[in-house]
């Protein structure tokens, strides 16, 4: 099932509580290198719980707990000695509602780099440039780049975000239900740059539209009340899932 | 129909109420503006007292009101951002929260002219800095703390909180997202609580009472350590002291009249940040 691939992350046994409530329950899952793996799920099934433990922004969450191990190439990011600063620089993440600087569209992206420990302007930049270019967004903004964010559409913006996440060059991208918020024409564009983004980067993505799971995603995994019902190659999960609570769900029964 | 009758009755008060409240602002600013706008005057504004203040200008009160705004702000806003950055982003354990949360409220509540006594006490005389700029700019600083902080957290409160992980999902750190980040986007609604206590330090009179405070100095002060005369002081002195309560009685209306437009263009400022900030943000 995953020979031609080598394992990027890996979830081992992974519980998580949210005080005494376990939100998720012995969770074992890979994220393959230069594939999509999509998380699908009723709301409240734990799927951006999980997602954010992959960079460890759950940590941010007060009165929570963790056990096993999350492995970024066979390393336990959640190992002590291991900086979340310097997880978060390896696994970037676009959140489920646009959420760019109050600052300048340059800004927006140069404020990346520069928490980075980057000083040198014409790289700087360059990036910038390069990493709106990947985003599919330069040609909408390079007359404007010091207007505000702020007055970019729902669509934009989000594409903003996802710019200034490639901009440090990360090795994972960690997609939190990325299109919730926009309408079907930005949804589509950011589907295709997810696609495209799947040549260079490694990448997970949390929907609960179980049609963008089918487009986008190679591997998909079924969350449900905090366990993972089924994870496969995705055809196999849509076309014939082995767990009649996945077919439940694809069919549209509940959810 | 009984109930539109009472409904009448009711809005019906309502608003004499709300009338006689504004009547009031306005009976206040009118009165004080007929009576003290006699003896405003390119001279009153910027020349020295003379005569035993029966005549010439009041520029030392407004200098010193000018240092010991600056004085105060120098110190409290500082303190007061810092504190307030420690209390909504490192908040600590909730009951210590909660102690600190009291104690700020308590502070905010005591009188003002027990910050004076502990002025004179502390300031004064246990760090020995003398009836002084620096012990009343301290005095009135602590007074205006609560202020401040309430007024910061309020704002960094308001900062959401998807910008915050942004900001760290791109792996900076925590210093680096309130520095840069949280500050910078909190730093409107800050500006505006440090504008309105600027306009209330200018006009506290108990706490430089006897920490800052003369009622006639030559000339202008020449360093932190000297005295100062202040406006809200000097009305004070000129009711309650001299020889020539007639003449002196005008001239503190029309020092009146300066600390009111002072207070009233500040909080304008203030009023005309917030809208701004307001639009800023639903832009």
């Amino acid at each position: 099932m995953r020979d031609e691939s080598t394992v990027k992350m890996r979830a081992e046994k992974v519980n998580f509580y949210y005080g005494r409530q376990q939100a998720l329950k012995d969770i074992n899952l890979d994220v393959l290198s230069n594939k999509v793996t999509a998380i699908i799920g009723p709301s409240g099934c734990g799927k951006s719980t999980f997602i954010r433990l992959l960079n460890r922004m759950n940590e941010l969450v007060p009165n929570t707990s963790l056990t096993g191990r999350i492995l970024l190439d066979d390393k336990d990011i959640l190992d002590r000695s291991i900086d979340a600063v310097e997880i978060r620089r390896r696994v970037g993440m676009v959140f489920q509602k646009p959420n760019p600087f109050p600052k300048n569209i340059f800004e927006n992206i140069s404020y990346a780099l520069e928490v980075n420990g980057i000083k040198d302007k014409h790289y700087i930049e360059d990036r910038v440039i390069e990493s709106l270019q990947k985003a599919a967004l330069y040609d909408e903004v390079k007359t404007r780049l010091h207007e505000s964010a702020l007055k970019l559409s729902g669509g934009q913006q989000q594409r903003l975000c996802i710019a200034r996440c490639l901009s440090i060059k990360p090795e994972v991208l960690l997609f939190d239900e990325p299109c919730a918020s926009l309408d079907p024409i930005s949804t589509r564009k950011i589907e295709e740059l997810i696609l495209e983004l799947k040549k260079d980067y490694t990448i997970a993505i949390v929907t609960h539209n179980m049609q963008q799971a089918a487009r986008v995603s190679d591997f998909t995994g079924f969350f449900l009340m905090g366990e993972l019902i089924e994870f496969d190659r995705t055809e196999t999960i849509f076309k014939s899932p082995g767990d009649k609570r996945t077919e439940d769900y694809i069919t549209g029964r509940f959810g | 129909m009984r109930r539109n009758i009472t409904e009448k009755i009711g809005f019906g008060i309502v608003s004499v109420c709300m009338w006689i409240t504004v009547s009031f602002l306005f009976l206040i600013i009118f009165f004080i503006a007929v009576k003290g706008i006699g003896v405003i005057s390119w001279e009153f504004l910027t020349s020295q007292p003379r005569n035993a203040m029966t005549a010439g200008g009041v520029a030392p009160a407004i200098v010193g009101t000018f240092y010991l705004v600056v004085g105060s702000m120098m110190f409290a806003v500082p303190l007061g951002i810092a504190t307030a950055i420690y209390l909504t982003e490192y908040s600590p354990k909730s009951y210590v929260l909660n102690l600190i949360r009291i104690s700020i409220n308590n502070l905010a509540g005591v009188p003002s002219v027990v910050f004076g006594l502990f002025g004179l006490a502390i300031f004064v005389k246990f760090l020995g800095f003398g009836v002084s700029i620096i012990s009343g700019s301290l005095s009135l600083g602590i007074l205006v703390l609560p202020l401040i902080i309430s007024a910061a957290q309020e704002a960094l409160l308001a900062v959401p909180q998807s910008i915050r992980e942004a900001s760290l999902a791109v792996g900076a750190s925590k210093w680096q997202t309130i520095k840069k980040i949280v500050v910078p986007a909190a730093m409107p609604g800050i500006l505006t609580g440090v504008i309105l206590s600027i306009g209330r330090v200018a006009g506290e009179t108990a706490p430089i009472l006897f920490t800052a405070a003369t009622f006639y100095i030559k000339g202008y002060p020449d360093s932190p350590f000297s005295e100062v005369m202040a406006l809200p002081y000097h009305i004070y002195a000129l009711m309650t002291e001299g020889s020539h309560p007639e003449k002196q009685t005008a001239i503190a209306y029309g020092c009146c009249l300066i600390l009111l437009s002072l207070v009233l263009i500040v909080s304008g400022i203030a009023i005309y940040m917030r809208k701004r900030e307001r639009s800023y943000h639903h832009a």
